[in-house]
């Protein structure tokens, strides 16, 4: 047992986030989010994206400002590189999701964070998305996460709150299981 | 042991259990002792589920030496066996005849309503009304079965036989074709080795589990967690109950070998281990990309448990008695993991549900369940209904609630409670009743 108590300041206000779980366990319709994000074409295959509104804990809510996007592909796609493929994305979306809950957890079980650093890469055959082979998927063949992190702990103790941070990450999630996903076009 | 055959009308009691099973008639050995007027309902006979609700070849997963109820312990010649079934129903239906409590067997509750200061216990035999009255009717009573299992297509080429761990008995009852086995905890492995022996090529389909191995440094597994004070562990203790109490059970078989049961041992078999049943495509079941991550979790939970034993067995000493510090293998992991089954391949026929069970309360005619249906309590003390007790679920006071010694200690706790809510009124010792 330690007699002393640890400072530890990942940054992350877990009273809040126990605070939140606790109320939300008694209001389930409160948990309800619902996330948006709006995409519009530019040139090619050059778009540009906003984040701003998103609605949750029962009413519409706002970021602090709207979060612009550039997507595109590389040269050697015949495009202009105006910004990251939307793979890309998905890769950047699943590292700072893992990421977050590395701190968040790390904090709840007072571990102090020196250093985290995450290399993500993602296989993928491009014979699908071309329309060459119809047994080749469009999608990721497989991603690997690599973390790098350095905090006042042992290595088991590290690899526990990664692995925490997996089972509560939704981007984990949505990669790892399918989600039913509906395209309208407005009539 | 009084069989009572009970004609209609109501009759007033102080107490009624319902269920004698090994917690029911804990329950009623405790109140026994505190001179409680009580009866015992059971739908069934004595030790029902243990009869007629579990699979052919399964044996209790603590071993012999550990069998023990208030009073009554194991005196059999083989301390480090694991009961088989009938084994456990012989055990059981022994406790109940050193009891004086009258059981009445073949009597099922309909319903359960409040009445002032206390309950009515309507049965197909009569009704009952009592001032106290305790839960004893287990927590496997209903298989749960996961929505995604109604959206597996039968029509066309597609011929899947669905079956539940609740029906499953014996590898004879499926067909000839290979399993997909959906769950792994204890029932799921247990089957999925079964079947895998019995000539079926197996998929078996795991998303969170509990890994321990059977032995560890000479001694069941078992001993160590009792040893440790692990599975005295009480409700108020730990960080975060709901979690705990929905913790699938380990991965553990009772074996005459005391061999380990993991998914490595299944894998060297030729079983397949995939992800969590994760949705259904047409025709095609898909595997949750997230198996590596389940395995991680539960590699990492299975160290800190033997470390935990190391560290018990470095304080008090013991290091010379018992075998060297070990680590079991990592589990190994198929390079990649299969994501998805085609229905209309033929490569299965049945799919078998071992993905838990709940409690059924449906004839419980009081405001005591939450949104979803589960009992609101505090230790056994039933939230919000005065005089109402539960035993028998899941951690409900301590980590070895569920296991059959672990009925010894929540029944003497919550008889306390019991009598204290009586008020202490001795009205009759339990042979006037007998």
């Amino acid at each position: 047992m330690n007699t002393y108590t640890k400072i530890v300041d990942n940054g992350v206000n877990v009273p809040a986030l126990l605070d939140a779980r606790e109320a939300l366990s008694q209001a389930p319709e409160a948990a309800q989010f619902r996330w948006r994000a709006t995409c519009n074409w530019i040139n090619g295959t050059h778009c540009q994206s906003q984040v701003e509104q998103f609605f949750g804990l029962g009413e519409d809510q706002c970021h602090k400002r709207c979060f612009t996007f550039d997507a595109d592909h590389p040269e050697i796609f015949a495009a202009e590189d105006q910004g990251a493929t939307p793979v890309e994305y998905v890769l950047v979306g699943l590292a700072s999701c893992l990421t977050a809950g590395v701190a968040s957890v790390a904090q709840h079980r007072n571990i102090q964070l020196n250093m985290v650093k995450v290399c993500i890469e993602g296989d993928m055959d491009i014979q699908g998305i071309l329309g060459i082979d119809p047994d080749v998927r469009n999608g990721y063949r497989g991603i690997r996460v690599l973390f790098e992190v350095d905090a006042d702990a042992t290595h088991e103790e590290i690899e526990a709150v990664v692995a925490q941070s997996q089972k509560r990450s939704a981007v984990y999630d949505i990669i790892t299981n399918p989600t039913p996903v509906e395209v309208v076009v407005r009539g | 042991m009084n069989t009572h055959s009970l004609t209609p009308g109501h009759r007033r009691v102080s107490a009624v259990i319902i269920g004698a099973g090994q917690a029911g008639l804990a329950m009623s050995h405790c109140l026994c002792a505190n001179g409680i007027d009580h009866v015992v309902l059971e739908r069934g006979e004595v030790a029902n589920s243990w009869r007629r609700e579990r699979w052919d070849s399964l044996r209790l997963l603590t071993p012999n030496w550990q069998s023990r109820l208030p009073g009554f312990g194991y005196s059999g010649s083989d301390p480090d066996g694991y009961m088989s079934m009938p084994e456990v129903v012989d055990f059981v239906s022994g406790y109940a005849r050193t009891l004086d409590a009258p059981i009445h067997t073949h009597t099922t509750v309909t319903r359960v309503s409040p009445v002032e200061g206390g309950y009515r216990v309507a049965t197909d035999r009569g009704e009952w009304q009592c001032r106290a009255l305790v839960l004893a009717t287990g927590a496997f009573n209903r298989p749960v079965v996961p929505k995604v299992a109604d959206a597996i297509p039968q029509v066309g080429s597609v011929k899947v036989r669905s079956i539940t761990s609740h029906a499953y008995r014996n590898p004879g009852q499926l067909g000839k074709g290979g399993v997909l086995v959906v769950g792994a905890a204890a029932t799921g492995l247990q089957i999925a080795d079964e079947l895998q022996r019995s000539g079926r090529q197996v998929i078996l389909a795991a998303g969170e589990h509990v890994r321990m191995p059977r032995t560890y440094r000479d001694r069941d597994i078992l001993y160590w967690m009792h040893a440790t004070g692990m599975l005295d562990e009480c409700h108020d203790q730990v960080e975060d109950l709901r979690r705990a109490r929905r913790l699938p059970s380990a991965q553990l078989i009772g074996t005459p070998a005391r061999e380990t049961l993991d998914f490595n041992t299944l894998v060297s078999r030729g079983v397949q281990v995939v992800g969590r049943l994760a949705g259904v495509d047409g025709n095609r079941l898909q595997f949750s990309g997230s198996l590596a991550n389940a395995v991680k979790l539960a590699d990492l939970k299975q160290g800190r448990l033997l470390q935990r034993i190391d560290d018990f067995i470095e304080e008090r000493g013991l290091a010379g008695e018992v075998g060297a510090a070990d680590r079991p293998e990592p589990t190994r992991l198929p390079d990649p993991p299969r994501l998805d089954l085609d229905l209309r391949s033929g490569e299965i026929d049945t799919v078998l549900w071992a993905t838990g069970y709940r409690p059924d309360y449906s004839w419980l005619d009081l405001p005591v369940l939450d949104a979803k249906g589960q009992l609101q309590h505090s230790g056994g003390v039933v939230t919000n209904a005065p005089g109402l007790y539960v035993m028998g679920l899941p951690f409900l006071r301590r980590r070895k609630s569920s296991f059959l010694f672990g009925t010894e200690d929540d029944a003497r706790d919550i008889s306390e409670h019991l009598v204290a809510h009586l008020g202490c009124a001795r009205t009759g010792l339990c042979s006037a009743l007998a």
